[in-house]
């Protein structure tokens, strides 16, 4: 794996996890899963039988207006609003699911902000949620929301586009906490066939900025690809491609691809 | 007259807390050079010389103001219409779009993109790309489709690709998703010309700014007409361009009345409507904080109006300031209203409106004796209704 120096509070879960993970030179793998897809139930099971496999879990709280994903994660967005999936809902999903491995939830901000951000850091604190993902809120976007975040116990992790300049890039991780997630290539969510060509100077551009541990994600869904990534980054983040399997073969097919993905990477 | 864009009133790209930048990483540095672009063009007196030139020769301008005697004797009022109708197009929407391909053009984007509800802005934006020799892509709910096939034909015969969008609610707010995620994956080669004064900043300020020439020819045209400023403006608002636009000749006259029509729907009651600033509550959608319907866990909530263009469940953050501030008042109008306001207003004056305006019509008509005999009322006549033409002979005569 890649060259890895933590200097992510070892207070919080994920500096924790990063640091075990750096003792036993592992890259880390990163599923997300859409809280309540395909149901409450197969979604629990889901989240158990993947997170066995994984270091750090995303769990997306549903969202009417997921303008940052493709097809897949719209798709299985849709279907659980369809049975009912809240962000109150999603903390008691967690909290039920009781998994072994650090939580991050990944939202678009309206629900949380109509929940109360205050209201919501200490709930999901509560339930030992380790950290949180803004899609909708770029660093800067809105002090009044970003500042409550970074008191809180939960990490404000940050995105980094391709688009982002080396400026930028310094702003975005300068607050940022738990690890940056790096968005692998232009476009919304969803599995590709071919890794972007500029992968590599995007996370040497990161590297550069941060000590923090580097998450790539958007577009990996073969072992070859998790191989490929996990020689550059530090994470490994699989989204579409596992509620893709899990939309086709249920959380079995789901944790097999989870399987599938480790053996890449550990063997990487 | 002037060629400088009214004083940008924002502070960091809001509106009072409302406007921001909530949008994907990915998307800030191409808002960072559209604000930039935008910031230095705001002073650059060529650019703006250029843009009137194109409302003069492309779209006509300046728009005509006309009397409505028949609908003033009912209301008790002098009504003057501000004719955006007659632009080329046949609706306010060029006025932006014609702004935003002279942006385009500096930024050495070919690609443009656009997302509409009832096909006028599409039809504006495939018209000014036509005319630049650009590549046009819109975005189109499905059910928006299917209401409003002419636009789509016209979209399609002035050589732009109509794409349908079938997720969600079929209709503009999934539109404008639809538009944002293809921006989000080509925007190295492709500008966003959003259609109304929502989105992230910079579009609230520089789409009002390229609506404003509605207000700026209105206050002078009514001074030349009365030599008096007018008493009241009404205007339609969905995502509130053709309002900002005619209000911003206005804000500074504290003594004239400002009035935004949004759509009631089948009524505020039954939940099926689009009257955000009446009803809805702040909240974040398509990059701006402002006025939003949704429900408790913030989930928007499907946005009804019986025209397309208004169909909508956010708004304008200018304008969630404006009513907050108390400087503009929203009102809001049923679908019944407006159909009504629609055919009578055919009767009386001999226009069509559209669905739209017949939204902002109706207000005035229901506001009859609220003015005395010598006060003018101006109303932004934001469009015309042959769009509209077929979807009201369904509603009027089903089966026929």
């Amino acid at each position: 794996m890649a060259s890895l120096s933590v200097t992510t509070s070892s207070e919080s879960r994920l500096g924790r996890a990063w640091q075990s993970l750096r003792a036993a030179r592992r890259t880390a793998l990163i599923p997300y899963l859409t809280a309540g897809f395909p149901d409450c139930l197969a979604s629990r099971e889901a989240l158990r039988r993947v997170a066995a496999h994984a270091d750090i879990v995303e769990v997306g709280v549903p969202f009417s207006d997921p303008l940052a994903d493709g097809p897949t994660i719209q798709r299985s967005t849709f279907a659980a609003l369809a049975g009912g999936m809240t962000l109150p809902r999603t903390l008691e999903l967690i909290d039920d699911a009781q998994l072994d491995v650090p939580v991050v939830l990944f939202s678009y901000l309206n629900p949380v902000l109509q929940y109360g951000v205050e209201r919501l850091t200490a709930d999901a604190a509560a339930i030992g949620v380790a950290g949180i993902l803004l899609t909708d809120l770029p660093a800067g976007a809105d002090p009044t929301v970003e500042q409550p975040l970074l008191a809180s116990p939960l990490d404000l992790i940050r995105l980094v586009a391709p688009t982002s300049h080396p400026d930028r890039i310094r702003d975005t991780v300068r607050e940022a906490q738990g690890f940056i997630y790096l968005v692998a290539r232009l476009g919304v969510t969803g599995a590709t066939r071919e890794l972007d060509a500029g992968l590599a100077a995007s996370i040497a551009a990161v590297r550069a900025e941060t000590t923090l541990p580097v998450a790539v994600g958007f577009g990996i869904s073969t072992g070859a690809q998790a191989t490929a990534v996990a020689g550059l980054a530090d994470g490994v983040v699989v989204g579409s491609a596992l509620v893709d399997a899990l939309a086709d073969g249920g959380p079995a097919a789901a944790e097999a691809l989870m399987a599938t993905l480790r053996g890449a990477i550990d063997g990487a | 007259m002037t060629l400088a864009p009214p004083t940008d009133t924002t502070r960091d790209g809001r509106f009072g807390p409302y406007g921001g930048r909530y949008v994907p990483e990915t998307l800030v540095a191409a808002l960072d050079e559209l604000a930039a672009l935008y910031d230095a063009v705001r002073g650059d007196e060529a650019f703006w010389r250029e843009y009137h030139e194109l409302l003069v020769d492309v779209v006509g301008r300046p728009s005509a103001l006309s009397e409505a005697p028949r609908l003033g004797e009912r209301v008790g009022a002098r009504v003057l219409l501000k004719r955006e109708d007659l632009n080329h197009t046949g609706a306010h929407k060029i006025n932006n779009t014609i702004g935003q391909a002279l942006l385009a053009r500096r930024m050495g984007k070919r690609r443009i993109i656009a997302e509409t509800g009832a096909g006028q802005h599409g039809v504006a934006t495939a018209t000014i790309c036509a005319r630049f020799g650009l590549e046009c892509v819109v975005y189109m709910g499905a059910e928006d489709v299917e209401r409003q096939a002419l636009n789509v034909f016209r979209m399609r015969l002035l050589g732009a690709t109509v794409v349908p969008v079938e997720s969600g609610t079929r209709t503009l707010k999934d539109a404008t998703n639809e538009a944002l995620r293809d921006w989000v994956t080509n925007v190295p080669t492709t500008h966003y010309i959003i259609g109304s004064v929502v989105g992230p900043d910079p579009y609230p300020r520089l789409v009002r700014d390229f609506q404003a020439v509605i207000g700026t020819e209105a206050r002078r045209q009514v001074l030349e007409r009365t030599g008096r400023l007018p008493d009241t403006v009404v205007a339609c608002v969905g995502g509130g361009s053709n309002a900002m636009g005619m209000f911003a000749g206005f804000l500074g006259d504290e003594e004239v009345e400002l009035v935004g029509v949004e759509a009631a729907g089948e009524g505020i009651a039954t939940g099926a409507h689009s009257a955000t600033l009446s009803a809805g509550r702040p909240g974040v959608l398509h990059g701006a904080l402002s006025y939003l319907l949704q429900d408790a866990d913030g989930q928007v909530a499907p946005a009804h109006s019986v025209s397309a263009g208004l169909d909508y469940p956010g708004v304008g953050p200018e304008h969630a300031w404006l009513r907050d501030t108390g400087r503009v008042t929203y009102a809001a109008v049923d679908d019944r209203e407006a159909l009504d306001a629609f055919q009578r207003f055919a009767r009386l004056e001999g226009i069509l409106p559209a669905l739209e305006t017949a939204h902002a019509i109706a207000w005035i008509d229901r506001s009859r004796g609220r003015w005395r005999a010598e006060q003018v009322v101006l109303l932004c006549l934001s469009g015309r209704g042959d769009k509209d033409v077929a979807h009201v002979a369904a509603l009027l005569e089903p089966g026929a």
